[in-house]
């Protein structure tokens, strides 16, 4: 020992690391700027654009003072239509969500197969963006409020699949042990032991999904599925500025709208 | 005939001969175990940590599967029932935890009716319309233990000592043929611990019900108990009335692993690790 690390930790000296070590974490940090300077020079980056960014930003700003509020009747109406896309693709993407959480939590899935079922439902379901889902749909079911609930449903359920099985996956297993020695069913203990257990989760899971939900559903209508975002869209594409900014108001109050909503829900259930 | 056999039996309760349980391939933990429990008797079981009596336990209503052996309450044969039939085997044997094992953000009334789920309906269960004939059931032994007024509570509301009484009316719930203890009182203050010990012997005594019960505490054991069965890695050594349960032959329960047993120890402790 002594003659790898001489004078290392001797009485009068101490370090952290062992020069091995100081080593090691030099390099890695080298290795990182390395990195970060290849990603650099690999992009196309057109600097004089990026230094022209301060002056173009103040005047798309000009151009977007003030809002314009003429349109503000239409402009509510589809803040509505997002509220109710954002709340109904969470409901049914929370009861389709459940069972897939059944199957791939390790402690209540009934085999392997479906285990590796529920796990490709996931994992298909959150890889792939809600804008992409929405480009899916509108072109399966058309423009509209229903591709854009369907498309945010999707996203969810992924979401809400694993944060409920990983709930799943922590419960105490001793009120289960207890109801197994009392001959209960699978399906009572699940009721019994397993359901009470994660009733905080799945709330608090659920309403994390809905304020989510409703800042991606703003953005849906950029794709022809439906909300607020088909307005903003029209918006930009006609160069109509105050209106695009009356919109981005309007998106930003709903967001703290939501915000607002879920952070008392959240009070009020746990 | 299966009637007829416990009719003959009347007496005997509970017949385990020959119990093996192995965890992976290491050393048995228990060791062609041998016990018989009858009648209202209040039976303690002593020993330390490891020397099997959660496993025991367990293996009674296959909690915990065991290798080999038979266990056979009052003319069934536990170790052959397919799954579906011990499920309604296991409603005749209660259990109550070291960790009272209820749940905690349901009712007092709730956890003591699930004692009942391998009888009522699945729609009863999740509707909580209990049958009458339950809740009925529930008054009276809540009253019994003291917790009656508690019902609407929620389990994690109550104290340690009225949480296991929870758990011991949950076991009696199910109108057990014999009840099942494990180390109920190891997480309770000495106080309580004595009030959860006399209740169990009492219940024992009115409900003409044969109670096994592990415990680290061996004065409680001698004091509450009719007999004391003293295991040592995985064996019994002892098994007689409590005043016969002397130094010596404490000294001899908890003297760890006996000689001959010693070579296995290594093993057996990685395969229950």
């Amino acid at each position: 020992m002594m003659s790898t690390q001489p004078l290392q930790n001797t009485l009068d000296h101490w370090s952290r690391f062992t020069l091995r070590q100081r080593m090691m974490r030099y390099g890695g940090l080298a290795l990182t700027l390395l990195l970060v300077g290849w990603a650099l020079g690999s992009i196309d980056v057109i600097w004089e654009w990026v230094w022209d960014s301060p002056r173009q930003m103040g005047d798309l700003f000009g151009r977007m003072m003030p809002p314009d509020p003429s349109n503000l009747p239409s402009i509510l109406e589809a803040i509505w239509q997002t509220v109710n896309i954002a709340t109904l693709a969470t409901m049914i993407a929370v009861v389709v969500s459940l069972p897939v959480a059944y199957i791939s939590a390790q402690n209540t899935t009934p085999n392997r197969v479906a285990l590796w079922i529920g796990r490709f439902i996931l994992v298909s379901s959150r890889s792939v963006n809600t804008i992409i889902w929405a480009l899916l749909f509108v072109a399966i079911f058309g423009p509209g409020i229903v591709a854009g609930i369907v498309a945010i449903m999707f996203r969810s359920i992924g979401f809400l699949g694993k944060l409920l099985g990983e709930a799943i996956e922590e419960i105490d297993h001793k009120p289960v042990e207890a109801l197994e020695a009392c001959g209960a069913s699978r399906f009572k203990i699940v009721l019994y032991a397993i359901v009470p257990q994660v009733m905080p989760a799945f709330f608090a899971v659920a309403i994390l999904r809905w304020d989510i939900n409703l800042r991606e559903s703003t953005v849906l209508g950029l794709v022809g599925a439906g909300g607020i975002g088909m307005i903003l869209q029209g918006a930009i594409d006609t160069f109509n500025w105050p209106e695009v900014s009356m919109v981005l108001l309007t998106i930003l109050a709903l967001v703290v709208f939501g915000e607002v909503v879920s952070s008392y829900l959240r009070k009020k259930i746990l | 005939m299966r009637g007829r056999l416990a009719l003959v039996r009347k007496t005997i309760m509970l017949k385990i001969s020959k119990l093996t349980k192995r965890y992976g391939s290491g050393d048995p933990v228990l060791k062609e175990l041998d016990l018989t429990v009858e009648g209202d008797q209040l039976t303690s079981v002593i020993g330390s940590s490891g020397a099997g009596k959660s496993t025991l336990l367990r293996c009674i209503n296959r909690l915990v599967e065991p290798t080999s052996g038979s266990i056979d309450l009052n003319g069934t044969e536990f170790t052959t029932l397919n799954r579906r039939d011990l499920r309604a085997a296991r409603r005749r044997i209660g259990m109550v935890f070291q960790g009272f094992n209820l749940i905690d953000r349901l009712t007092v009334m709730e956890n003591v009716q699930s004692g009942r789920l391998g009888y009522i309906s699945t729609w009863a269960a999740l509707t909580r319309r209990y049958p009458r004939d339950d809740i009925r059931h529930a008054y009276e032994l809540m009253e019994r233990v003291g917790i009656a007024h508690y019902a609407n509570k929620r389990a994690d509301e109550l104290s340690g000592g009225e949480r296991q009484r929870v758990g011991v009316v949950r076991a009696l719930m199910q109108r057990p043929e014999i009840l099942l203890a494990d180390e109920p009182t190891a997480s309770l203050d000495p106080k309580t611990s004595e009030q959860i010990m006399s209740l169990l012997r009492d219940l024992a005594s009115e409900l003409k019900l044969p109670v096994i019960i592990n415990i680290h505490n061996v004065t409680e054991a001698k004091e509450y108990s009719d007999r004391i069965v003293g295991m040592r890695y995985g064996r019994i050594i002892f098994d007689d009335l409590p005043a016969k349960l002397t130094t010596a032959e404490m000294d001899e329960i908890y003297a760890g692993v006996p000689a001959m047993d010693r070579a296995a120890v290594g093993a057996a402790a990685g395969a229950e690790a």
